[in-house]
């Protein structure tokens, strides 16, 4: 008998889930009010990148990684396999090079360390001083609305069914949307900032990030550049802040981050600090000063209790499960993430240890 | 009269009116390629008002989108940067 599953929230996320469960011979059905991918999914950068925070979030994002690697990406989806490195300023931002170096080795994972004359040969647009760069040749970039509509693709050729409709309630052993109710084995809940309506207990807040596209100027930039102080600006909890890192997308163009704010849901542009983040950017890549910003936009990062996101069976209510409070890596970790939730489901095999997920390490932390 | 004055389309010389969009004196010339997409696809404006960049060309070695430029003497257009 197929295990009936029902999916809310077609993100990245919700999209990978369904993909893989639908592989794992479940019947799956996904509930989306509004466009597929259209919400953080859109607006995030699509750099699938290993960070190591902490090492839950090295495994977990290194395994996103690997899983993504072996993804067959058509080409809409926009896939550089580009690398990243990691510049380092100053000797502190070299000594954290150093021990970043020796954490990804412990992974197995490849690093090289770039001194200051390499990194300028390697990416000379860099600014001159710099003390040299971490390059990680296994991280990529994608086109996140490209990756998710084409795991959605594979979901609903798989036989998975996707519903236009808002989800407006959980219910014992199901939901209630739109059309009506929908009773299900498993309810799967993936809707990143559109969790807490469902689900109060659990509060995802919204932490706004400003991106700007520049025009296209190819070959002026390599790799993805992310300064080593990044993690700071990912993991503190300061109202704001700006951290450098630029991506040459396939287009050409290049894609010019970081900022993180909490803001509430207010969409508008902090021009103070887009300001910050762009005058960030030109310090790193002086020859940024001549080249047309075309557009820039905000996003809202699903940011969760922790500096983990939220996978796995919500204690309260036996059949729902939650996948969500992925903040600023959800397109490096969705295909982790629908590993994750395939142990369960369906008991398959895990790669990762779930335990540091769980929504019980929330609820009481 | 609108005063006139001669400038430069990827080499071609032709007379222009001072002070007209660039974008509407290169529509009125019959260059309907501004630019081209990464595909190689032409491009020219869409909202003619600075929002959608499809008019983008070179002035005098400068990225600017036509429909905000005005038209002045001796400009130089390349649309094909």
């Amino acid at each position: 008998m197929k295990k009936r599953v029902l999916v809310i929230g077609v993100g990245i996320v919700g999209a990978a889930i369904a993909d893989r469960l639908q592989a794992e011979d479940c019947s799956v059905t996904l509930f989306e009010s509004y466009i597929p991918g259209g919400g953080t999914t859109a607006a995030a950068m699509g750099h699938l990148v290993v960070l190591d925070d902490s090492p839950a979030q090295l495994e977990f994002t290194a395994r996103g990684v690997d899983l993504w690697r072996k993804e067959p990406l058509p080409a809409r989806c926009e896939r550089e396999a580009c690398g990243t490195i990691w510049v380092a300023s100053g000797a502190e931002d070299v000594d954290e090079a150093r021990a970043k170096a020796d954490r990804f080795a412990r992974k197995g994972l490849e690093t090289e360390w770039l001194d200051a004359a390499r990194l300028r040969e390697r990416e000379p647009s860099l600014r001159k001083g710099l003390a040299g760069g971490l390059r990680v040749p296994g991280d990529q970039v994608v086109y996140p609305v490209g990756a998710a509509r084409w795991l959605l693709d594979r979901a609903l050729e798989r036989g998975a069914v996707l519903r236009r409709e808002q989800v407006l309630a959980l219910e014992m052993g199901g939901l209630r949307a739109d059309s009506g109710r929908f009773q299900a084995d498993a309810v799967i809940l993936a809707a990143g900032l559109g969790t807490s309506h469902l689900l109060p207990e659990l509060p995802i807040q919204p932490r706004k990030g400003h991106l700007a596209i520049t025009a296209r100027v190819p070959g002026l930039i390599h790799h993805q550049l992310v300064e080593l102080g990044y993690l700071k600006s990912a993991h503190g909890r300061v109202a704001s802040s700006v951290a450098f890192n630029v991506q040459p997308r396939a287009t050409g163009q290049l894609l010019i981050g970081s900022s993180r704010e909490f803001a509430g849901f207010d969409a508008s542009p902090n021009r103070e600090l887009l300001g910050r983040m762009l005058r960030l950017a030109q310090d790193y890549v002086p020859s940024l000063a001549q080249v047309p910003v075309i557009r820039t936009w905000t996003g809202f990062r699903p940011c969760g209790p922790g500096n983990l996101p939220v996978i796995g069976p919500w204690p309260a209510s036996p059949g729902l499960f939650v996948a969500v409070g992925h903040e600023g890596l959800g397109i490096t970790t969705a295909p982790a993430t629908a590993e994750l939730m395939a142990h369960h489901i369906v008991g398959a095999a895990s790669f990762l240890d779930p335990d540091p997920f769980l929504p019980g390490k929330v609820a009481h932390a | 009269m609108p005063e006139r004055c001669l400038i430069q389309v990827d080499g071609d010389s032709m007379e222009a009116v001072v002070g007209e969009s660039l974008a509407v004196t290169l529509l009125r010339a019959g260059r309907f390629r501004f630019r081209q997409s990464c595909t190689d696809q032409p491009r020219a404006p869409l909202c003619a008002m600075g929002t959608c960049y499809e008019c983008q060309v070179h002035v005098n070695g400068v990225w600017a989108r036509a429909c905000l430029e005005a038209v002045r003497e001796g400009m130089e257009i390349n649309t094909h940067g």
